[in-house]
């Protein structure tokens, strides 16, 4: 995150156009993707700036194809994404799995609407929660982070750069109609400020090289195309060499390292922002636009004497248990206000296991929930 | 060492484990030997050609040659192409697709990376069929045959691949046969040394789904009708309506030197670079 001494300049822009800024800052120089309310300008920014930084831009024909040419350019070597919204996250499906399979680093941005189907296209939502995670089919590993603030734009977004890079994988930003067109004060940090992490890349001898070996971080060093590595990439399930396979002995292994590579690493994936939690009597779990909502609720409710307190999720998959599971036990009651009929309460629920009381605060109206209508339920709780 | 071991020693995976996937007289071996011997012509060192083939028998070539190779999703193959090109345009790109996985479920795609004229080279191994799924019709299966979904026969008319890819924008469009191996050899190699997109429809056979079913007998009885069926495009100018029914042309059909999209990127690039000065 940025703090004061870091800030450099300062900037009037919406969320849509942060995320390029955080894109272009993290080192990504390939975008495709196809045009969809309320992502769009993500593609406009993208082929105004791509160009003049050596990256390349394409419109393609639909968002399948634009992952599909995402993940061939990251395998080619480039920082890729991609930027959609609900029914283009839906066609993505297909290749977001080829790529967990393939363990092809890539970020893609999905900007929520109003659904199912067309929806309520210039709508809020968080109606996506769950496609999210299992929107691909097959047992997989995801990383999905959220943003609520212009500035978390820009940080998150080479936040996930990073994590796609370090740990092989896509992740999934899922960004909001209301944070995608707000306007607000941005601070850019500096280019020698910012951390950006590039993929492990194979140092043996390419005839040494085995393209998926375990080893202690569960993530093998990726060879480019062109870079003397060949191998085989493909979405069948695959040995250490990266060949077709259906023995159980080499099955079982290849997909047991692909959910360790994200879980032993949780306390680097898993990212939650607490305010006044530390001698909270109730709290809010919130994300996205809506946390900024409850994060005026909190401070109004403490400000009327009572112990509220605010946990922010920025990763929502994997989900932060370990983060929460404490809190949970020492509260009293937990308020988690969200815009869909209960996807992320569903598993905070889960993990509480009947331990505190957990209320919901549903609104799939296509409107944000307010300050007052979640301070109206903290005074109850 | 003949020539051909030391092909196969040069281009096939050693730690594959063989056998392969084919049934024994399917075409795809004959191609997969077209297609390491027009490599081979070209010169490209094994480093500088990625391999990116889609899902059906036509698709499993990638995984044997040993090459940077990219098994992609069903009729995906040619948008991951596109990412592969446009990230390192130094690299060939070859693109192997079955005809239900170019035409049926990546028929939208393959229109688009015609139109967009991409630098690379397709080639769409047509068997008519959907064999690996046990027979079912493609777009490319003729009017009247017979399929396990189409029991009755078939009543949708069949795709001409060429045509399309040369309507579409395709730079270069050639068309053969596994049977006119030494041809189709010739076919890859320019199709790969084009610049600009290039498609070569490969007339192949499955006799065990398509031979077997629509009474055209084993693999040999099916090159056989290849070999009658086939007119060089160069001989088709002196033959009447009459003669050609039945028949098809084989040979380099569209041949043109268009602005490929790289080509064309490289001026965006100077144009948004200028911008930028410009604006301080």
């Amino acid at each position: 995150m940025v703090t004061a001494k870091s800030r450099g300049r300062q900037l009037l822009l919406q969320g849509n156009e942060a995320i390029v800024e955080g894109a272009l800052a993290a080192g990504c120089r390939f975008f495709a993707g196809y045009p969809i309310t309320p992502a769009t300008e993500i593609s406009e920014v993208m082929s105004q700036r791509l160009p003049a930084a050596g990256g390349t831009f394409i419109q393609m024909e639909d968002e399948i194809a634009s992952l599909g040419a995402v993940v061939g350019a990251s395998l080619a070597g480039a920082k890729a994404m991609t930027a959609t919204s609900g029914p283009g996250f839906s066609l993505m499906q297909e290749n977001l799995g080829f790529a967990c399979v393939t363990e092809v680093p890539c970020v893609i941005v999905n900007v929520m609407r109003g659904g199912p189907s067309t929806g309520l296209p210039t709508s809020v939502s968080q109606g996506d929660v769950m496609q999210s995670r299992w929107g691909t089919h097959g047992d997989h590993p995801v990383i999905v982070l959220a943003v609520s603030t212009t500035q978390d734009c820009f940080d998150i977004t080479v936040k996930a750069f990073n994590l796609s890079e370090k740990y092989r994988t896509p992740v999934i930003i899922l960004s909001d109609e209301v944070v995608a067109h707000t306007r607000e004060k941005i601070y850019l940090p500096h280019p020698g400020e910012i951390e950006v992490l590039d993929r492990i890349r194979p140092n043996t001898p390419p005839e040494w090289y085995i393209p998926y070996e375990d080893n202690s971080r569960g993530v093998p060093p990726m060879g480019i195309f062109g870079d003397g590595y060949r191998y085989h990439v493909t979405g069948l399930i695959h040995d250490l060499r990266g060949f077709p396979t259906q023995r159980p002995d080499e099955i079982v292994p290849f997909m047991n390292r692909l959910f360790r590579k994200i879980n032993q690493h949780f306390y680097d994936i898993q990212i939650v922002e607490e305010e006044s939690t530390a001698d909270a009597d109730v709290i809010v779990i919130a994300y996205g636009s809506v946390s900024r909502s409850a994060r005026r609720s909190v401070r109004e409710a403490r400000s009327r004497g009572i112990k509220a307190g605010l946990v922010q999720l920025i990763t929502l998959w994997p989900f932060p248990r370990q983060i929460l599971e404490p809190l949970l036990r020492r509260v009293r009651a937990v308020l988690v206000p969200e815009l869909n009929m209960g996807q992320v309460s569903r598993e905070v629920k889960r993990i509480n296991q009947g331990v505190t009381r957990i209320e919901t605060l549903n609104r799939i109206d296509g409107n944000l929930i307010t300050p007052n209508e979640i301070l109206v339920r903290l005074v109850k709780l | 060492m003949a020539e051909v071991t030391k092909l196969i020693h040069k281009y096939l995976r050693h730690d594959k484990k063989f056998p392969h996937v084919w049934c024994p007289g399917c075409g795809n071996g004959i191609f997969l030997g077209a297609l390491i011997r027009a490599i081979d012509r070209t010169g490209f060192e094994k480093d500088e050609i990625v391999i990116v083939s889609g899902i059906g028998c036509s698709g499993r070539i990638s995984v044997y040659v040993d090459f940077n190779t990219l098994h992609t999703t069903h009729g995906r193959a040619l948008t991951f192409a596109t990412g592969v090109k446009l990230a390192n345009p130094k690299l060939q790109v070859i693109v192997i697709m079955g005809d239900g996985d170019a035409t049926a479920i990546g028929g939208n795609h393959f229109i688009h990376a015609a139109r967009r004229n991409l630098n690379l080279t397709a080639i769409v191994v047509n068997n008519s069929i959907y064999g690996m799924t046990g027979g079912q019709y493609s777009p490319t299966t003729p009017y009247g045959a017979l399929a396990t979904t189409a029991l009755y026969g078939n009543i949708e008319h069949a795709f001409s691949i060429a045509e399309l890819a040369a309507m579409a924008g395709a730079s270069m469009v050639a068309r053969g046969t596994v049977y006119h191996a030494t041809l189709l050899d010739e076919l890859i190699e320019r199709a790969i040394l084009k610049r600009g997109f290039s498609v070569v429809e490969v007339i192949s056979h499955c006799h065990t789904q398509y031979g077997r079913r629509n009474r055209m007998g084993g693999p040999v009885d099916m090159l056989r009708w290849q070999k009658e069926s086939a007119v060089k495009v160069e001989k088709t100018q002196s033959m009447t309506e009459e003669e050609l029914r039945g028949k098809f042309t084989i040979g380099v059909l569209v041949d043109r030197d268009l602005p490929f999209y790289t080509q064309e990127y490289s001026k965006v690039r100077d144009a948004a670079k200028t911008m930028l000065a410009k604006a301080g």
